[in-house]
Order: structure tokens, then C-alpha cells, then sequence
């Protein structure tokens, strides 16, 4: 018996042996090769805004300037990381991360700040909008206190529940709610799938919830939350983290790429270096992708088609 | 996973054997004991820590990771030895893509198209297994393909493949070492122990450090959660095998290499070939997570369509996931048994030679084919069944939601206020030495000095990285997730055990819990009970119960058929039979099920961290995301590890003690 099971392997390995030279042998037709730009690695990071940006900048890069576009999903810190590697040549939305850049942009001088995306990020507190008609002061810090209660879950103990989302975004609410006398726990809800299932139910539910929210964002077209107001932002409220009682500073997005790639020449640099788009039109393609579901080429070809000055312009022509 | 380890403490524990009733006062008097202290002294010593605040070693972790950082490109060690194992393993994984998933060059396909790899590996699920599999291959594959992720399940399995070689070359020899000498097991169980139980998340920022975002990182990362079961089913395998043979091999002339050769490693075989399933599910496990460093295949479509909140559509992939895992852990499961059944084979031999060749033949023409011809080389079609599926599952989803989520959030609401807020209330307002001081002296009433002295190393090691309080915050959802593993597992287990039919239809559910990726349900678990522990809790069960049934129900079905005929001969009814025959009889296959039980729960509790349980979860993902935080993240992922070997430990000795009583 022995025999057969060695027969048996043999003729398997011969098998598979003829059948991948016959393989390799046997052509399949060539395709046409691409143009000068070359490949261009560009990071994906985790949030539908940005995999507008990408959906957009990448079509362009295709099929206007003929590079090869290697998308990596990656998370921010990941992203970053690529850098002196070569591996990332651009990050395309970049929120904040001052420590990233002190690391990789001054003192590796890796990568460079190609300026803003246009896009302008706000963070801050955001409560369900129906809580909004039914309560209208509830917009006004001062008044939360007042219905701190209706916010109490199961996760919060006395305490009204705060929901914060993905730990990668910065917050600072755990100091506010303590530097305010709000009388309010932090819930980290640990992902942003998390923290938007529980705005949607939250609003479909007529259930009160206040927490940790961000514009850009697609969902915000589906249910139209409502920024409460802190402590206005004033320069250097927000530099010691312990004694932070303001809100959150107004974001200029921006796009940081590999110092290497930019100085390479290739087209799709200048092309990284002017793109720039307002909030509306991120929101429009975001849209496309997260409630049409369409893919990432039919969304960009859509507002591409619309735009066609815009994108005249960010090439340079 | 640590079956090996079962038996080891059986030696030390009949020496210091307390009689059952004696053990059942103790316990009892411990909790009393641990509960009164704890309410007496409760707010006292409870070691919290803000979230965004760090303890000197937590920096000191995130200095040392700094430092590995601007070093990675001058120091030596870096440059040579690390460069040459990732160049070599992207060279082995690029390989594999090039043969069955991305096209190479300027080809449209890869070298070998969908029909080829469809007929091929049909071919090769029926030489080593039946025609059965071989047909369950074939339609398992084309159902990927009618899918429409064709590329990207070939992508996973490339993947897989890879990370699973690897891990058998080093996982088999390592393994067999271990078989043969004790020693070495001993010294390298805490390893296995660490690579299973530290989650992940932990180390994907510095595997990308070391190896770069690509292939290697990837691989590197299946590996490390794929060697451990490699290994240790391998070891269990040459324990087996009875020491009596080797010796009379031995007193015949043959030298001990010849002994391994000719008897051991033969007739531990077929535990091998488990190993080997077990390896390729835990390889399989990884794609989600890998996809996060960009990992090719359907854990990237999971993980996208999670930013939109797609359940349809993450639904789709996972489902692909699944029926990978499906195929190829029949295919091994029936060759394991093939091997067993080797010498009774019956077909005649020169009928089996003649299907071989006839099947070799179609198979060289379908690679043939799938290399000339476009429709046998990139799979035709745009998936149209995988959008009717996750159309399907998007509206099913949503159904449940508008009907039931009343019940769902009362559900959430009286099993966290009536059963997880007492629980953590208990546990992270008592001082730390008093939980601590009841962990060690269950661990000396169950196990001896030996096991009080590691408890107390595990106790005094999670004060040290600064997260006692968030460790007990994470134990409280922990205990009641395994306890509810633990219930389901006999439920099931009983019911699969004993019959034949509840085992065919619950099987492939119980596989899909397994591999189906968690992000997969997260979403839908959150939409019905909302960012709460309650939802760690059930996605944990999703995940842990499967290994606690199919453990049950296999000591069910392994009690001897003399033992349940005297029970039917004693008269007993279906439910005394269960009561009073089968499961004390199957009490070892018990107590295996509730320490996987909770092996399994902690390594969900990362998963956890991402739907709002808190605790250790979320400070590991704050750490991945976060630079300030790695050191963080590190600390809580070793608190993680020591409180899995703690749990793990103190089960094992219950679980000796439990065989130890049964047998005297």
C-alpha cells in the first residue's frame, strides 16, 4: 500500500510539474505598456472623506497622466511610517498629527507639507438633531448639566454618557468634561463604525446622545447632527492638555508627501501639489461612494466630468 | 491549542490531592472571604490611571520603540539579518500571487486562470482526500468567483498558503523537539502562550517597522498567531504515541533516530495533519487584521466597506472567507483520516491508478485552457450573486433591527445592569491585594505551591504595567463572556455529541463562527445593542463558543459504548443519561472546553476595545493608532497576555484535578 501512495505523489508532483512549464510556455497577449509618470504608492487611510480625495487625485493620475497608482490601506501612523521607507509617497488628508510631523517632516526631513487640501476639518461636540428640537438650549455647554440625565446609559453610571469614537483622532474630552464641572463619563466607543451606529439608532430611536463628531463626514447628509458650543478656541487654550476647558481649533487639512517623490519631477507631483477642493465637493463625492455605493472610479469620473476647470487647473495647464 | 499542557501538573497534584468536599469548602470560603474584604475595603488601592495619562514603564516602552525606530536603518542587525528574511519571504509570496492571483507583467491573468486553479485543486482534494471533497473544491471555488472577489479570495488563499508553509517548517520540527524532550517544552510553552494570547494589534505597528508595509509584514504577522498550534498539537501527537513501542524498537538494534523515523513520527500522523487544519484556521483568522497593514485579498474588502458602514458588502467577503476555510478544512480533516484509513484502502488499485491519470490529464488541459483563452483566465462575469447576497443580508440586518431592537436593548440593559455592573463594580473597587491575594490562594487550593507562585508573578506583573484597574474592568466582561461560553458549550456540545444529524447541520455554522472576521458582525451587533460591553460580550461568545462546542460534543461522543450501555441497562432515562452517565464521564472534555472557552474570549477582547467595552481593548487599539500611546498599548497587551496565562493556568489545574478524581 505503501507503493500506491507513493505512486500517487509522484504522479501529482509530475502533473503539476508539466502543467506550470506548459503554463509558462504558453503566452497570453501583452498589454499596452504605461506611460512616463511611473507608480505613484498613495496611503488609504481609514475614513470615507478621505477615500474621496484618493477616489479623485487617483482617477486623475490614471488616466490624465498615465502613472501606475498603488493604493496602501493603511492607518495613520502606518502611513507615516512609509516615509523615509519609500514605500508612501502621499498622504492625501491629513489631520493634525504634530508629533508625525515633528518626527518625520523636521527632523528626518522625509517628508514635506504640501499645504492645504482646501478642506477645512471641524471638531467638536455633536448632539442628535431631533434632542436639538424638542431641548434648544441643549446647543450651549452651560446647559448640559441641566440634562446630563437624560443622557445616563448603561456604560455610564450616574453620569451622563460621553460617546468617543476611534482612538486615533485627538481628543481632549475627557479634560474638558472634568475642567467644565460637566458631570458626564468619557465612553470610549473605540471606532468610528462604532460611534456612527450609535448616532444613527440614537436619531431613529429618539434616544438623547451627545459625542465626539467631525466635519467632513458623509454621514453627517444622512443625519444632520448638531455642534454644541464650548469655551470659544483661542490660541494656546488647548497647549496644556491637562487644563484644556475650550473647544477644539479649526482644522486646515493638508497633504504630506515624501520629500524623495517630490523632487523626482514626475507629473503626478505638481498634480499632489495644487489639488485643493472645497467641503462640498468632498462631501459629494463621499456621498457617491458611501450611500450609492459606487466605486471609487465611477464616483471620481462623476465630479471629475463636472468639474473639468478645477481639474484643468491642478494640472498645471 | 494547550492540550499539551493538560496532563503535565497530574505528577505534582497527587502528592497534595485535598478531597473533593474539602476543595468545595475552600472555594466557597474564599469567595465569601474575597467578596467581604472587597466591600469592606472597597475604593481602597484600586490603582486607576487616566486614559491619556502614563506610568514611567508605559514611557519607558514607547522610548524603546522610538529607539527601535531611528535605528532600524544604521545598526547592523537590522540591515542584514532582517532585510534578508523580508526580501526572501516577499520573494515567496509574490511567487505564489504571480501563479494564482495577480497578473503579472503585462498579462492580463496570472499564470495559471480561475478554471485551471478550480480543476487543479479539485484534482489534488481528490488524491489526497475522496471524491466527495474533490467536488465540494470545485464548487466552493466557482461560488468565490460567482461572488465576484475571484482575485481577492486567490489573494487570501496566496497569502494563507504562504503563512502557512512557513509556519509548518518552523512550527513541525519545533514541535517534534518538544514531543521529544520535555525540557525543551517546558522552556518554550510561555512563548506559545504569549504569541497566542497577545493580541495582535500590539506588535502590527513594529512588525512594519522591522519588515515594511507589504507581503512579509503580513505573513510575519499570520505566522505568529499560526506557529503556536503547529507546534503544540505536533508535541501532543508524539506524546501519544505510547512510550512501549519506541523502547521495543529500541531493544531490536534501531538507533533513536530510527525510532523517531520508523515508529513515532508514522504513528503520529494523523494528530499531525490536525495540526496542520488547526494552523490553517488560525492563518485564516488573521486576514482582517492583516489587512490593516495592507494585507491583499478579502480582508481589505472587509475592512473598506466597514469605513461606510457596508454590512452587505462586508457581509459578501466574509462570507468568502468562510467557504475558504470550509474547503480547506475539509480537505485536511479528510486526508487526516485518510491517513488513518491508508491500509484498509479498498478501491482496486489499478482503478484508482486509471482515475488518476484521466484526472491528471483534464487538469494540464484546464491550465492549458485557463492560459490561452481570456474566459478561463480572468473569472467572467461581475459577481452579480454576491450584490443579491449582500442585498439580501443589508435587508435582513435591517429587519431585525426596526422589529427587534426593543427586545435587543432591554436585553442589553438587564444583563448589564443585573450581571456586568455588579461583577465590575466588585472587582475594580476592591484593593488590589485583596483580588490578588484571592487569585493566589485559589490557584494554591486548586493547583498547589507551584501554581500560587506563578499566580502571584502574573498578579504582581499586571501591577506593574500600571493597568490594574483596567485589567479588572476587562475581567468583569471576561468572566461573563465565559461563563456564558461555557453554558452554550455544554448546551451544544451535549446536543452535537450525541447525535449524528445535530452534528451535520451545526457544523458549518460552528466553522463560520470561527473564521466569519468579527468586523463582519460588529455592526450589526452595534445597531442591536449598541457601543456597550454587552456587544464585546456577545461577539466574543460569536467567536469563543464554536471551540467550546466541538470540544463538548467530542468528549461526548468519545465516552466508551460500554459505559452508556450500562446506563441504558441501569434503565436511565434520556435526561439521567445525560446527567448522570455522559457528562461526568466526558468531565475532562469539560473542563478543556471552559479553558479554551476563555482563551478564546480574551482574544476577542481586542475586539472589544472597538465597540465600546474600554478596559485593555481599547487602550491596545489607542495604542496602534497613537505614537504617544505605543508604550501604552504594549503594557496593556502584556497585561492581556498575563491575565490569559493566569485564567489558563488556573483552569488546566481544575481540569487535572477533575481527570485526577475520576480515575482514583
Amino acid at each position: 500500500m505503501l507503493k500506491t501512495s507513493r505512486f500517487r505523489r509522484g504522479t501529482v508532483f509530475l502533473f503539476v510539474a508539466t502543467a506550470i512549464s506548459f503554463a509558462f510556455s504558453a503566452g497570453a497577449p501583452a498589454q499596452a505598456a504605461a506611460a512616463k509618470c511611473g507608480t505613484v504608492n498613495l496611503a488609504d487611510n481609514a475614513w470615507v472623506g478621505y477615500e474621496a480625495d484618493l477616489a479623485v487625485v487617483s482617477y486623475i493620475m490614471k488616466n490624465n497622466l498615465g502613472c501606475k497608482v498603488v493604493v496602501k490601506n493603511l492607518s495613520e501612523q502606518v502611513s507615516w511610517q512609509g516615509f523615509p521607507t519609500g514605500q508612501i509617497d502621499a498622504i492625501l488628508e491629513n489631520w493634525g498629527h504634530e508629533d508625525l510631523a515633528a518626527k518625520y517632516i523636521t527632523k528626518q526631513k522625509v517628508a514635506v507639507d504640501l499645504g492645504s487640501t482646501g478642506n477645512k476639518g471641524i471638531i467638536g461636540w455633536y448632539v442628535v438633531p431631533w434632542l436639538v428640537a424638542k431641548y434648544p438650549d441643549i446647543t450651549n455647554w452651560k446647559n448640559l448639566n441641566k440634562y446630563a440625565s437624560l443622557f445616563k446609559t448603561s456604560e455610564s453610571g450616574s453620569q451622563g454618557a460621553f460617546l468617543d469614537g476611534d482612538p486615533s483622532y485627538v481628543t481632549n474630552d475627557a479634560a474638558i468634561v472634568k475642567n467644565l464641572k460637566l458631570n458626564f463619563k468619557i465612553i470610549y466607543t473605540g471606532s468610528e463604525a462604532a460611534l456612527i451606529t450609535s448616532f444613527r439608532n440614537a436619531q431613529a430611536q429618539k434616544k438623547p446622545m451627545i459625542g465626539y463628531f467631525y466635519e467632513p463626514q458623509w454621514f453627517l447628509a444622512q443625519v444632520p447632527l448638531v455642534h454644541v458650543t464650548l469655551p470659544k478656541w483661542t490660541t494656546g487654550c488647548d497647549t496644556n492638555p491637562k487644563t484644556v476647558a475650550c473647544d477644539y481649533p479649526p482644522y486646515a487639512l493638508n497633504k504630506v508627501a515624501s520629500a524623495k517623490f517630490m523632487s523626482s519631477g514626475s507629473p503626478a507631483a505638481t498634480l499632489l501639489k495644487n489639488f485643493s477642493w472645497t467641503n462640498a465637493d468632498q462631501n459629494s463625492v463621499a456621498k457617491s461612494l458611501a450611500v450609492d455605493k459606487l466605486s471609487d472610479d465611477a464616483a471620481a469620473k462623476i465630479w471629475i466630468t463636472a468639474h473639468p476647470a478645477i481639474v484643468k487647473q491642478w494640472l498645471g495647464k | 491549542m494547550s492540550v499539551a499542557m493538560l496532563s503535565k501538573p497530574e505528577k505534582e497534584l497527587k502528592a497534595s490531592v485535598v478531597k473533593r468536599y474539602k476543595v468545595g469548602i475552600y472555594l466557597g470560603a474564599l469567595s465569601a472571604g474575597f467578596i467581604f474584604f472587597a466591600v469592606l475595603m472597597r475604593g481602597i488601592a484600586t490603582l486607576p490611571l487616566d486614559t491619556s495619562s502614563l506610568t514611567w514603564f508605559q514611557s519607558w516602552l514607547n522610548n524603546v520603540s522610538d529607539w527601535i525606530g531611528n535605528n532600524q536603518n544604521s545598526n547592523p542587525f537590522f540591515t542584514f539579518f532582517i532585510n534578508v528574511i523580508r526580501d526572501s519571504i516577499n520573494a515567496f509570496v509574490t511567487g505564489i500571487q504571480d501563479l494564482i492571483s495577480q497578473s503579472i507583467g503585462n498579462n492580463a491573468s496570472p499564470l495559471i486562470g480561475w478554471l485551471g486553479i478550480v480543476v487543479l485543486l479539485s484534482f489534488v482534494a481528490y488524491t489526497v482526500a475522496n471524491i466527495r471533497v474533490a467536488i465540494l473544491v470545485f464548487v466552493g471555488l466557482v461560488s468565490l468567483g460567482l461572488l465576484g472577489f475571484w482575485q481577492e479570495s486567490m489573494d487570501t488563499l496566496a497569502l494563507t498558503l504562504a503563512a502557512v508553509v512557513l509556519a509548518l517548517l518552523i512550527g513541525i520540527p519545533l514541535g517534534i523537539c518538544a514531543g521529544l524532550f520535555p525540557r525543551f517544552e517546558k522552556v518554550i510553552t510561555p512563548f506559545l502562550d504569549f504569541a497566542q494570547v497577545m493580541p495582535t494589534f500590539v506588535y502590527l505597528t513594529p512588525v512594519t517597522l522591522f519588515f515594511l508595509i507589504g507581503p512579509a509584514s503580513a505573513t510575519i504577522v499570520t505566522m505568529v498567531y499560526a506557529i503556536p498550534p503547529a507546534l503544540r498539537i505536533t508535541a501532543v501527537a508524539l506524546h501519544e504515541v505510547p512510550w512501549s513501542s519506541v523502547e521495543a524498537a529500541v531493544s531490536m538494534g534501531s538507533t533513536r533516530m530510527q525510532a523517531l523515523r520508523k515508529v513515532q513520527l508514522p504513528q503520529a500522523k494523523r494528530t499531525m495533519v490536525v495540526g496542520i487544519n488547526q494552523t490553517i484556521m488560525a492563518a485564516l483568522s488573521m486576514v482582517t487584521i492583516a489587512a490593516l497593514i495592507d494585507a491583499p485579498g478579502l480582508g481589505k474588502v472587509v475592512v473598506t466597506a466597514l469605513e461606510s458602514l457596508d454590512i452587505g458588502k462586508s457581509f459578501q467577503a466574509g462570507l468568502g472567507i468562510v467557504i475558504l476555510a470550509v474547503l480547506l478544512d475539509r480537505t485536511t480533516t479528510a486526508a487526516a483520516s485518510k491517513v488513518d484509513a491508508e491500509n484498509s484502502h479498498l478501491v482496486s488499485r489499478v482503478r484508482h491508478r486509471q482515475i488518476l491519470v484521466a484526472g491528471g490529464i483534464v487538469t494540464i488541459a484546464a491550465l492549458l485552457i485557463s492560459r490561452i483563452y481570456n474566459w478561463a483566465g480572468n473569472f467572467p462575469g461581475t459577481g452579480v450573486i454576491g450584490s443579491d447576497i449582500a442585498r439580501y443580508a443589508d435587508d435582513i440586518v435591517n429587519w431585525i433591527q426596526n422589529h427587534f431592537v426593543n427586545v435587543t436593548n432591554s436585553i442589553t440593559n438587564g444583563v448589564s445592569y443585573g450581571l456586568i455592573n455588579p461583577i465590575q463594580n466588585l472587582l475594580t473597587n476592591s484593593p488590589w491585594f485583596i483580588t490578588g491575594f484571592a487569585f493566589v490562594l485559589l490557584a494554591m487550593i486548586l493547583g498547589g505551591r507551584k501554581l500560587a507562585l506563578i499566580s502571584t508573578v502574573c498578579v504582581l506583573g499586571i501591577v506593574g504595567t500600571g493597568l490594574w484597574s483596567d485589567t479588572m474592568t476587562t475581567l468583569a466582561s471576561v468572566l461573563v463572556a465565559a461563563i456564558a461560553t461555557v453554558a452554550i458549550g455544554i448546551i451544544f456540545g451535549v446536543w452535537i455529541g450525541r447525535s449524528k444529524r445535530a452534528d451535520q447541520i451545526m457544523r458549518p455554522m460552528l466553522d463560520a463562527g470561527q473564521v466569519l472576521p468579527a468586523f463582519v458582525y460588529l455592526v450589526p451587533f452595534l445597531g442591536l445593542f449598541g457601543a456597550t460591553r454587552f456587544t464585546a460580550i456577545m461577539a466574543a461568545i460569536v467567536y469563543a463558543a464554536p471551540a467550546s462546542i466541538k470540544l463538548m460534543a467530542d468528549g461526548i461522543a468519545g465516552v466508551p459504548a460500554s459505559i452508556t450501555e450500562a446506563g441504558i441497562a441501569a434503565g436511565s432515562n434520556k435526561w439521567q443519561m445525560i446527567v448522570k452517565v455522559q457528562l461526568p464521564s466526558a468531565r475532562r472534555a469539560l473542563a478543556l472546553s471552559t479553558n479554551q472557552g476563555i482563551i478564546y474570549v480574551l482574544a476577542m477582547v481586542v475586539v472589544g476595545g472597538l465597540v465600546g467595552a474600554g478596559g485593555l481593548g481599547y487602550l491596545v487599539v489607542a495604542g496602534f493608532t497613537q505614537l504617544n500611546l505605543t508604550g501604552k498599548g504594549l503594557a496593556a497587551g502584556l497585561a492581556i497576555v498575563l491575565l490569559g496565562i493566569l485564567l489558563d493556568r488556573i483552569t488546566q489545574a481544575a481540569a487535572a484535578r477533575s481527570t485526577l478524581e475520576r480515575t482514583k
